[in-house]
């Protein structure tokens, strides 16, 4: 009996006594947060992609908390939608910010841009653009190997088997940012996505000079600076070769789009232009076609020729945009595609090297 | 065992397709395009123009700053143009063109094939010819040597290690050297030591070599103060760390120079050009270089003057194999397969080897197996499997913290492999990106 309720009461005692110093110890240590941040986190997509410029949603909550204001933060997944919520929460202003989408600025397609050699190393665009120039002869072009789409958590970039490029998804891309980080050659910006989703864009970052440029790839700009003339809105500059749209003072005229002998200005989501009659319907007409027939057997073996070839001077491939781009492209799936099919075959411009150099000594 | 403690392969030699080829000169180009970056350093800034009539020796570029190096004309003729060219990469690179018109010297220079023994020059003279005659680092690395022979204040050298190991497989222009121009190395090598003020010079040789050995022996053991090692052969021994820890036991820190435990190391190469700039007064404008592989008609060791196309220096060589698969510029181990063969040969190129496509064929990487071999076979005792995985994910700090910067992209790693993972080539994407990130660091520092 006596044993029981001797070690009844230690017992009972050691509990209080480990009770205390818990108590005690809980209270010293208590670490300080602000209700809010839980708060915040809720509301916030919880993707933790980054896109913020914070470590995760977390320590972008914290950040909305510790700061003043909310102007310079922005969750670009949310978008406005979540940063008004954030701004109830905490009693703040809410920043009203334009939506952005990634924007691949290269067009140096397989059939536009041909292959000097061949690359069997690891797929990865970093490795290739560490090692050298590429499979083509441009340098800056898009290396295809997808470092893009691996970055991006939201499925919305894939490389087009086709063209080898990547293509931006416009439904799914927030506009995190993580795709532009990963191409190692800076050709993924993120621009505004436009009123309707239209914007214009130079689909070219070469920096070579335009004869150069135009021998590595058709759809380069060979910074002639015809657009940046035209523009009356002042914004097209043209540096170091390469022309340059600032998305903040463009008005979607479309005439430096007009006047690129390159083709390299695209008009993304525009309706098709109804001014011009020779305007083809979405079958090419048989006056197109047949020329074009031919055309596509001469580019294989071109190709085949240079991919063959190995350490040997890029063979500029004789073949005219306007004429193939119809016998590729024949069922276009999304209608931007068909526009800008559309815009090149309307304004056939033939490849003939004499317009660059005129350009050239015009710099 | 006379060799490095830490890691190290076993690949093939495969020397026997150019070893013991004498060293034979290539023709004079139509057009000499000389690069104005042959070295680790500011690329040079050219000091001629258009029209200029120009002779073999003469300056043609200065250097851009103590870390560069000037850049001597290997031919004569009239300068055509300064513009860019295309490297063997694809990549742009600035270059001074020549149209050759026969081959007048520089009246300077002592064309002589008579050795001249006797330097009476100053260490700190002898230290402005080697630096005003262009001589860079002819290992592969192309770092100046001059800044070499000047130790930072502090710092002292105590022994000089000539680099006679050459152990890149294929390769076999510096044991030509050795075995052809032994006793200008010599003297070189003693040119060195008075320019440091050391009494110490050790010349490291691969026990494949037995006729080097033999011949710099013979000639080392009339000398007091140099003496020759046979080392053990293992990949990379001739990587100036392996080398110093192999000749004089001691481990250069990480991140450290050489300096840091008393050792100038330096190629053979070099110091034949050394010799040449001091004592002939001839300016680095032409080099060794080996051309070879398994299906290549004519290999050898070919002296070409710089600006001589690589496409010139291959149809010596025979001609390109029809079943060529690959160009490397350098070895299998670290050299870099090539996309253009009208680049020019410079100061950075040291072969070129020709392997048959069904020896270039890269097989279908497989899962990791944590074996570890690679990390048994770096030299420099890092952990390959891990910090290829940390470049693939793109966590460079990680990588910072795990010393990438200190990997010698040595190959051992990818060599090792079992399951044929391209270890090299994620963990070289990695120190490249770091090394950015630590250059913006202290740029930003700085201001």
């Amino acid at each position: 009996m006596n044993i029981l309720v001797i070690s009844l009461i230690t017992l009972g005692v050691t509990g209080l006594l480990a009770a205390l110093i818990l108590y005690f110890v809980a209270q010293k240590f208590k670490v300080e947060e602000d209700p809010r941040i839980d708060q915040v986190v809720e509301v916030l997509p919880g993707a933790n992609c980054g896109g913020c410029g914070f470590a995760g949603c977390r320590a972008l909550a914290e950040a909305c908390v510790k700061a003043d204001n909310l102007d310079s933060i922005n969750c670009p997944v949310g978008g406005s939608a979540v940063m008004a919520q954030v701004a109830d929460i905490l009693g703040m202003a809410a920043v009203a910010s334009e939506p952005k989408i990634a924007v691949v600025r290269c067009n140096g397609t397989c059939e536009a841009r041909p292959r000097t050699n061949r690359y069997d190393g690891t797929q990865n665009c970093r490795i290739v653009h560490n090692l050298y120039a590429g499979e083509t002869g441009c340098p800056f072009g898009c290396l295809g190997c997808g470092d893009c789409v691996r970055a991006c958590q939201f499925d919305a970039i894939h490389i087009n088997p086709t063209t080898g490029l990547p293509e931006v998804d416009e439904e799914k891309c927030t506009a995190c940012g993580a795709c532009a980080k990963a191409c190692p050659r800076n050709i993924i910006e993120l621009r505004k996505k436009g009123p309707k989703g239209r914007r214009m864009v130079v689909e070219c970052v070469n920096k070579d000079k335009g004869a150069v440029a135009r021998k590595a790839c058709l759809n380069a700009c060979i910074g002639c600076g015809k657009c940046q003339k035209v523009c009356e809105f002042d914004a097209i500059t043209v540096e170091n070769n390469v022309a340059y749209i600032d998305f903040t003072k463009c008005r979607l005229c479309r005439k430096c789009e007009a006047e690129c002998p390159t083709g390299a200005i695209h008009a993304v989501n525009f309706p098709p232009r109804k001014e011009k009659p020779a305007e083809p319907k979405p079958a090419p007409k048989p006056a197109e076609s047949k020329p074009a027939e031919p055309k596509p057997v001469d580019a294989k073996s071109a190709e085949q020729k240079v991919a063959e070839s190995k350490p040997v001077e890029a063979q500029p491939v004789e073949v005219k945009p306007a004429e193939t781009q119809p016998a590729a492209q024949v069922e276009p799936t999304k209608p931007q595609e068909q526009q800008s099919v559309e815009q090149k075959t309307v304004e056939p411009k033939p490849v003939d090297p004499t317009p660059s150099a005129e350009t050239e000594s015009k710099q | 065992m006379t060799t490095f403690k830490i890691g190290g392969v076993h690949p093939d030699d495969n020397k026997i397709y150019s070893a013991g080829c004498p060293i034979t000169p290539v023709d004079l180009p139509k057009q000499a395009i000389i690069p104005l970056s042959q070295h680790i350093g500011a690329p040079a800034v050219p000091v001629v123009q258009k029209g200029d009539k120009v002779k073999v020796g003469q300056l043609i570029a200065q250097a851009g700053g103590f870390v560069s190096a000037p850049v001597h004309s290997p031919v004569s003729g009239t300068i055509f143009k300064i513009d860019s060219t295309i490297d063997a990469w694809g990549m742009r690179m600035p270059a001074i063109f020549i149209n050759v018109e026969g081959d007048e010297w520089d009246e300077s220079i002592d064309r002589s094939e008579k050795l001249n023994p006797v330097c009476r020059l100053s260490p700190k003279e002898i230290v402005e010819k080697i630096q005003n005659a262009g001589i860079v680092g002819l290992g592969g690395a192309c770092f100046p040597t001059h800044v070499k022979l000047t130790p930072p204040p502090g710092k002292k050298a105590e022994v000089l290690i000539v680099n006679g190991v050459e152990c890149e497989p294929y390769l076999t222009c510096d044991h030509q050297l050795m075995l052809e121009k032994s006793e200008e190395i010599m003297v070189g090598i003693e040119i060195l030591k008075k320019a440091l003020g050391i009494e110490q010079a050790i010349i490291g040789i691969e026990k494949n070599k037995p006729d080097a050995i033999e011949v710099m022996d013979r000639l080392a053991s009339r000398r007091i103060g140099v003496t020759v090692l046979p080392l053990n052969l293992k990949y990379p021994q001739g990587g100036e760390k392996q080398l110093i820890d192999a000749c004089i036991g001691r481990q250069v820190p990480s991140g450290a120079l050489p300096i840091e435990v008393g050792a100038v190391v330096d190629n053979v190469a070099t110091i034949y050009a050394v010799y040449e700039a001091v004592q002939k007064n001839k300016p680095l404008i032409d080099r060794v270089m080996t051309v070879t592989g398994k299906s290549v008609k004519k290999p050898g060791n070919y002296l070409v003057r710089f600006g001589t196309p690589l496409s010139q220096v291959l149809e010596v060589a025979g001609g390109i194999p029809a079943d060529t698969g690959k160009i490397i510029g350098g070895g299998p181990m670290m050299g870099r397969a090539m996309s253009n063969v009208e680049m020019p040969t410079n100061k950075r190129v040291s072969g070129l080897l020709l392997l048959p496509e069904d020896e270039s064929v890269r097989p279908e990487p497989q899962n990791c197996i944590r074996c570890a071999k690679c990390v048994q076979a770096c030299p420099m005792g890092l952990e390959p499997y891990l910090l290829s995985k940390q470049s693939e994910y793109g966590l460079w700090d990680e990588m910072e913290k795990h010393n990438v910067m200190d990997c010698i992209e040595c190959g051992c790693c990818q060599f090792t492999c079992p399951s044929f993972r391209p270890l090299l080539d994620y963990v070289r994407m990695g120190k490249a990106t770091v090394g950015g990130i630590l250059r913006a660091r202290a740029a930003s520092q700085k201001k």
